[in-house]
């Protein structure tokens, strides 16, 4: 009884040090009298704590397990049968194509936008989900894309058809270039050394002015054309993407089993292991990296296409990071759930249209929120569930 | 001026440069040092300092503390209202993601870093921060080379708090315990180490040493925004990698290289690829000797 008062004491006691500290942060940005309304929050969640602590013991663990454990539809899907498995995407990809005959024009606009992060999570998928090398610097390799058209499209009139596969070979490359020398890196180095090279290639983009017209960026980029139809209308870019999107999520549905796929996965759970047991891992690697870097480039192309105008600015680290968050809110290495993330994530800003100054700051706490509660995403992998299951019982 | 003159100019302004990379480069290379963590938000920390300073000091000056006393209070404010930021970040952040790999941590790094940028940018508006008070550029002229009072302010500061820093790492208790943390965590918590104060202090310790190195840049530079951070912490980071992560005279060695390669790099090649230039290095260190300048190579474990 001693003991559970002490504990009870000192518990208190801790919620009144983190109000006064919350306090104490609050105050020179917010100043005295508002900073009180943070202490007052921090009390009042403080005390909802604690009261739930006494109430039931390991509320909170209960609450984590419980938000942790919503896993099941995923898990339910894959035990589906195949032909549902099969029939499901395609009722859907239908289904988005009907809608694209009756949205209005905005809606199509915003939907083709959050086709092309669709495209870029799918490509970032690859090599942070299925190999498990974290890349900070994703973007750049859209850059690449985009200017490869932007250039190409406007001083020798190249194709969008054929800018397409070029822009996605070209980014390929810098994905090649890039991951010679760096491959060697643990994840965290490598983390950085792709950030890094995000950042030269925006300063370069930034200040090679003969070729990529500096900060004033690329007018008048052709839009694509084929047999004599020029595509002009959200509509028309909207089945464009959506062709795009099916294509690469099929893909990367065939990858995710196929013989790489599976050594992607065992270099991930453990990069010792799978090269002793013969996978190449370095060449693996930059597999990974070029086919990201592909994707990257060819929704490069398409956001040029598609905006007529591309500069340095579209592709800072924020729009990286903002990849990055969709392939992690969905689940890593599911391409389901890459899709429903990359989705959700570019209509938020939609939704938050009212709130518009606030999106970011609840992003970053969102993200922080769901590597404590749910780090598997919002429609883990199936492929992870077997993993652990197996391990758990061998 | 002679261009050797702008030589030794240039380096005097990266060793000063140098020398605040240094002490931002001290937090990431703690913490890497103790939890194998890198500390993303670092950066965003000491833009906080930089602000918190700022705001002590106008208020400071507005309640009519001689300008004198000023500077040293601003500098203490914000290093303890930092490290109260460092704190609850650790705590409320990454204590619970200790087992959980590497991933999980390093992405609510990335959220903590966009938090407080957009913390500091809601309450404080994206307008540049001005520091109350004008420095001047009064200083004395040592042969060819001129050095401003507040060039040798930094450096005595920066000097100070790294000499500072090794002594209570090699000499205390206190520092013993942090050693022992970062060689091997299960084992110190064994021997009664209390592990997890032991890495609230090194959080507290970093996130310190960054506000001062903020509120010193804010002096030398008269200013600060939200986006300061960004650059700042991933050129310290830089400094950190190339002396060696982990390693706490490495990253004073290499934020001082850093600063100097910069300075020079800004004087003869052009200040718009300076930034460049940084990541160069980083590239090229890790991919030439990826233990840093004074680090040991740790073999994989199997």
């Amino acid at each position: 009884m001693k003991i559970a008062k002490g504990l009870a004491d000192n518990l208190w006691a801790r919620a009144a040090g983190w109000t006064a500290a919350f306090y104490l942060m609050a105050v020179p940005l917010l100043g005295a009298g508002r900073a009180l309304w943070v202490a007052l929050g921090v009390a009042a969640l403080q005390a909802v704590l604690l009261a739930l602590d006494h109430l039931t013991p390991g509320a909170r663990q209960q609450f984590r397990r419980v938000v942790a454990g919503g896993g099941a539809f995923a898990g339910r899907f894959g035990r589906l049968p195949s032909w549902v498995r099969t029939a499901a995407p395609l009722a859907l990809l239908a289904a988005v194509a009907l809608s694209g005959l009756g949205l209005g024009p905005y809606t199509l606009d915003v939907a083709t936008n959050a086709g092309i992060y669709v495209l870029l999570a799918l490509g970032l998928n690859v090599v942070v989900g299925m190999a498990g090398l974290l890349v900070l610097g994703f973007i750049a390799f859209s850059a690449v894309g985009a200017y490869t058209y932007g250039i190409l499209g406007t001083q020798m009139h190249l194709s969008f058809w054929l800018a397409l596969p070029l822009g996605g070979l070209l980014a390929a490359c810098f994905g090649l270039l890039l991951g010679l020398p760096t491959l060697r890196l643990r994840g965290d180095y490598l983390a950085i050394v792709t950030l890094g090279f995000g950042e030269i290639t925006r300063i370069t983009l930034n200040n090679w002015n003969s070729l990529t017209h500096g900060p004033n960026g690329i007018l008048g980029i052709p839009p694509p054309s084929l047999f004599g139809f020029t595509f002009s209308q959200p509509r028309h870019y909207f089945y464009l993407v959506l062709a795009l999107v099916a294509l690469a999520a099929f893909c990367s549905r065939r990858l995710e089993r196929s013989r790489l796929g599976r050594a992607w996965v065992a270099m991930r759970e453990d990069e010792t292991a799978a090269e002793s047991m013969g996978v190449p891992t370095l060449r693996l690697k930059l597999l990974a990296f070029m086919i990201a870097a592909f994707w990257g480039g060819v929704a490069g192309v398409v956001f040029a296409s598609k905006q007529l105008f591309i500069s340095p600015e579209s592709f800072n680290f924020l729009e990286s990071v903002m990849v990055l968050c969709m392939v992690v809110l969905g689940g890593m290495g599911s391409v389901p759930g890459v899709i429903v993330g990359a989705v959700l994530l570019a209509f938020l800003p939609e939704v938050l249209r009212g709130v518009a100054e606030y999106r970011l700051i609840v992003f970053g706490l969102a993200m922080i929120l769901l590597m404590q509660y749910r780090p598997q995403g919002l429609w883990p992998s199936t492929h992870r569930f077997e993993e652990t299951a197996g391990e758990a019982s061998p | 001026m002679t261009s050797g003159s702008a030589f030794f100019q240039q380096i005097v302004n990266g060793l000063t440069v140098g020398a605040v990379y240094a002490l931002i480069a001290l937090g990431y290379t703690m913490v890497y040092g103790i939890i194998e963590l890198i500390n993303f938000a670092h950066g965003e920390i000491y833009m906080l300092g930089a602000y918190f300073g700022t705001i002590a000091a106008g208020a400071l000056l507005l309640a009519g503390v001689p300008v004198y006393v000023t500077l040293p209070l601003a500098l203490l404010a914000a290093a303890g209202l930092t490290g109260l930021y460092g704190l609850s970040a650790e705590r409320m952040a990454y204590r619970p993601l200790r087992k959980a790999g590497r991933l999980a941590p390093l992405i609510t790094a990335l959220g903590l870093s966009i938090f407080f940028q957009q913390l500091v940018l809601l309450t404080q508006g994206a307008k540049d921060k001005v520091f109350p008070l004008a420095i001047t550029s009064a200083g004395v002229t040592l042969g060819p080379v001129r050095v401003a009072y507040i060039q040798m302010l930094i450096l005595a500061v920066a000097a100070a708090l790294m000499v500072g820093l090794q002594l209570f790492v090699q000499k205390t208790s206190m520092g013993r315990a942090m050693r022992c943390t970062a060689q091997d965590p299960l084992m110190a918590s064994l021997v009664g180490v209390p592990v997890n104060r032991v890495i609230s202090l090194t959080f507290v310790l970093g996130s310190s040493l960054a506000a001062v190195a903020g509120v010193l840049v804010v002096v030398y530079y008269g200013k600060v925004n939200y986006l300061s951070g960004y650059t700042a912490g991933l050129k310290a980071f830089t400094a950190a990698v190339l002396g060696g992560i982990g390693n706490i005279p490495g990253a004073m060695l290499g934020g001082i290289f850093l600063g100097v390669v910069e300075g020079l790099a800004a004087g003869y090649i052009g200040g718009e690829y300076k930034d460049v230039v940084a990541f160069v290095i980083l590239v090229l260190v890790l991919i030439i000797r990826p233990q840093g300048l004074l680090g040991v190579r740790v073999p994989d474990k199997v």
